[in-house]
């Protein structure tokens, strides 16, 4: 995965591509969310550049870690040519759901994987309104089938790290360098929104996202290692549901490995209430 | 596989020299109209008794888990019965002999237009502990479940030890709910996007086919909200009650009006 | 630069869609009020959609649904996360997708209307985004305001001052306001406008009514409401 870098994509340079995707500047409607640091700075949680930190680390650490592995997931499935799409599909879930020679399916299947991972109906739907926009704006600046099927296959609007995990191989990017792209952009929204909101120095607030750097490696690199089969699983999460299965023969993937369903779902139940409570409030200036 | 109700002794925590590896399996049968227990096996510490008709009580006997432990329940809700487990005191995970995590692993089915209601006494990881969880709920297309779990940060006034706790729901195969609360570690510590000073969290899956509202990935359900707790409608047939709290009276307060919330179902 | 009238090659394909077109202009200028007095004159004859940039949450928009003018489905509001320019020209992502939305659901459309939140005098709309768009000034900011120019001013395809009706309160001189901003438009329309006298502000509504007729001209001869606006 991250060591054929340059074979991956179907473009020729993806470091720079990195650089235009994760760039806020990237014209796909992101400047308009906070990512809850709005409702964070409304009730007083974040009023500086300490408890900024504090909540762009635990943001990274949870939905911005599940953020960066379904991009992966998803520039994986992108890059895949569409027989090894189903193949893989057969393999895993033994052809049974009837949708292994479709791979429309194949991205609704991991589409349902962001939804069950998205608690908050308001964080669902920004994140379908940011991928829906990606998308647009991706088919004209990156345009590929892949896209160009994603668009169709879900039309309300993919999941936001989904569209930018095919955004990315789109653009040539490798499963890495899209979960990177998924947590900056986890953490980038709301440090400049913290900005505008309370007048904070942006100097001082870029000083944050500089010392963050390392964890945002550390995310993509653990994004990545969760779709390998079998590394993702520590010891003893593996094994519960090795030995006994579940009763409705669930059991199977237990020994191919876990794929999707064992991609990290780091919860922060505190960006869902302050999703819930920004969605409801009257006075605002970001989407979401 | 069926093995008589147990009644061990319970081991005293100074009795526990090393880790224990431990399985208690309950299982429901259709009989006549009625539930019956075809299984109840425990395995100490883990112990489950019938305390009432299609009621079982996790009965701690003994202290932990502790560090090196894996404990195992399997719950098996048959076709069209009725099953609710509760637990009599709270769950109190502390560090043990072993340096190793302790594991608790529950492994429930629920099979068509069968029910569960699973709502044990808060787990609460003493200083120093290093836990992880792990549910694996799997729902039939028309069975309901009630399924509660909530966290204590350390016993009063400790800070709490470490842990993990993943909750994967899925209906007929397909994902209902992911998720995995992480606690005690550097990067949520404090973090206001995680916990922000809550002292414990609750989360309850309420599902099954009446919240299967027609759903338009458009135009969200909307969620229900109050101070520190929320009804979240899922995009699945379910809704997740959530709450954040100072402690467990006030958690149990916000997470019940929440779980009121999500009780009701949508409007079709 | 913002817009230049005779070069909208930038715009996704025009084929078989409705005319965009923009209204913008400093905060207060009568950008809301403009809409609903097109809404009035032209909401009979044609198929109409609004979308609105709110600095602070729906305000316009609610506005525009209680005036009643509009089906308030029609009505459409973007939030813009403090920054109404960039919403505008810089990333219109998301008012492109309001606009695409409100087509799709009520299309084929004659005229989308996109208000900007009011901002300062550069801010002006991406060729992207609208077709076309006027810039809306009015006198209470004194007679030097067309003079100091700006791209709304020098560059919009109809540059509206309205609020006339407060001229003579504060001393704004309009045949100054005329002939300045006639030196900085060579030769693109002003015109002026007391929507609070007139409320359906029938002077810009013959504008935009040729303006629409002459875009349906141009680019209907393909019918295919089907293809993807920007793809
Ligand atoms: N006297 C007078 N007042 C007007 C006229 N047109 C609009 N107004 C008033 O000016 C105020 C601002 O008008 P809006 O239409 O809300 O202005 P806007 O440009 O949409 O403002 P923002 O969206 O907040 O930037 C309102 O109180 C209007 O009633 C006019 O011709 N004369
Ligand atoms: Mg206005």
């Amino acid at each position: 995965m991250q060591n054929d870098r340059r074979k991956g994509g179907m473009r020729g340079s993806p470091d720079a591509a990195l650089l235009l995707l994760a760039d806020s500047r990237l014209p796909a409607g992101g400047h308009a969310h906070s990512g809850g640091a709005e409702e964070a700075v409304r009730l007083g949680t974040i009023t500086g550049p300490e408890d900024l930190a504090r909540f762009l680390r635990g943001r990274l650490a949870t939905a911005g870690l599940v953020s960066a592995a379904l991009a992966a997931a998803a520039c994986e499935l992108a890059s895949a040519g569409h027989d090894e799409q189903a193949a893989a599909h057969d393999e895993q879930t033994g052809g049974r759901d009837g949708q292994s020679d479709d791979p429309a399916g194949r991205w609704r299947q991991l589409d349902a994987e962001a939804d069950a991972r998205t608690a908050s109906p308001a964080q669902r739907e920004a994140s379908r309104v940011q991928g829906r926009l990606l998308i647009r704006s991706a088919r004209r600046i990156w345009p590929s089938p892949v896209l160009d099927l994603l668009a169709k296959a879900v039309p309300n609007g993919v999941h936001h790290p989904i569209a930018l995990g095919a955004a990315a191989a789109s653009a040539g990017c490798d499963p890495y360098q899209s979960a990177l792209a998924a947590a900056y952009n986890a953490v980038t929204g709301p440090a400049t929104a913290a900005v505008r909101l309370l007048g904070l120095d942006p100097v001082t607030v870029h000083r944050l996202l500089a010392d963050l750097a390392p964890a945002l490696n550390d995310a993509a690199h653990a994004a990545c290692a969760s779709l390998i089969d079998d590394v993702v699983m520590e010891p003893g999460a593996a094994d519960p549901f090795g030995p006994y299965g579940t009763a409705n023969g669930d059991a199977k993937g237990s020994t191919r490995g876990p794929g999707w369903p064992a991609l990290p779902g780091h919860a922060a139940p505190a960006l869902d209430l302050l999703a819930e409570g920004h969605h409801s409030n009257t006075m605002k200036l970001f989407v979401s | 596989m069926t093995t008589p109700l147990l009644s061990p002794a319970p081991p005293s925590p100074a009795e526990r020299a090393a880790a224990v590896t431990a399985r208690a399996v309950i299982a429901t049968r259709a009989s006549g109209g009625h539930t019956r227990l075809e299984t109840l096996r425990s395995e100490p510490p883990l112990t489950v008794r019938q305390t009432g008709p299609g009621l079982v009580h996790l009965v701690s006997t003994g202290a932990g888990p502790l560090g090196g432990d894996r404990l195992t329940l399997v719950i098996d809700v048959a076709p069209g019965t009725a099953l609710e487990v509760r637990s009599v005191a709270s769950t109190l995970v502390l560090p043990g002999p072993s340096p190793a995590d302790s594991l608790m692993m529950i492994d429930a089915h629920v099979g068509a237009g069968a029910s569960l209601r699973f709502t044990p006494e808060p787990t609460v990881l003493a200083a120093g502990c290093s836990h992880r969880m792990a549910v694996r709920l799997s729902l039939a297309e028309d069975a309901t479940v009630f399924w509660r779990e909530e966290i204590v940060f350390g016993r009063h006034g400790e800070r709490p030890g470490r842990c993990r706790a993943r909750f994967d729901a899925t209906v007929a195969g397909r994902p209902l709910l992911r998720q995995e609360l992480v606690v005690g570690h550097p990067e949520v510590e404090g973090s206001p996007a995680v916990y922000g000073d809550a002292r414990c969290v609750g989360s309850t899956l309420v599902a099954g086919p009446a919240w299967d509202a027609a759903h338009d990935s458009k135009r969200e359900r909307r969620a229900t909200i109050g101070a520190g707790w929320a009804a979240l409608p899922l995009a699945g047939p379910g809704v997740l009650a959530s709450a954040l709290a100072q402690d467990t009276v006030e958690l149990r307060a916000r997470l019940g009006r929440a779980e009121q919330a999500a009780a009701v179902p949508p409007e079709r | 630069m913002g817009a230049n009238h005779d070069d909208h090659h930038d715009a996704a394909d025009p084929h078989g869609r409705a005319l965009r077109l923009g209204i913008g202009g400093p905060v207060g200028s009568g950008k809301t009020a403009l809409v609903a007095a097109l809404c009035r004159s032209l909401g009979p004859s044609m198929r109409l959609g609004v979308v609105t940039n709110d600095i602070y949450t729906t305000e316009d928009a609610e506005f525009l649904r209680r005036a009643g003018v509009l089906d308030p489905e029609r009505i459409l509001a973007v939030q813009t996360g403090c920054c109404p320019h960039t919403a505008i020209r810089d990333d219109i992502a998301a008012n492109i997708d309001a606009v695409e939305t409100l087509e799709e659901r009520f299309g084929p459309l004659d005229l989308v209307i996109v208000e900007s939140g009011g901002d300062n005098l550069t801010a002006t709309f991406s060729r992207g985004l609208a077709d076309r768009q006027i810039f809306v000034l009015d006198v209470s900011g004194g007679d030097k305001v067309p003079r100091k120019g700006g791209p709304g001013v020098t560059t919009a395809d109809l540059l509206v001052i309205n609020k006339t009706d407060l001229a003579p309160l504060v001393g704004a001189d309009l045949t100054v306001m005329s002939r300045d901003a006639a030196a900085v438009r060579e030769g693109r329309p002003v015109l002026f406008t007391s929507i609070r006298e007139d409320r359906s502000a029938h002077s810009v509504a013959e504008w935009v009514t040729s303006l629409v007729g002459s875009w349906h001209h141009q680019n209907d001869h393909t019918h295919d409401h089907s293809a993807p606006t920007n793809a």
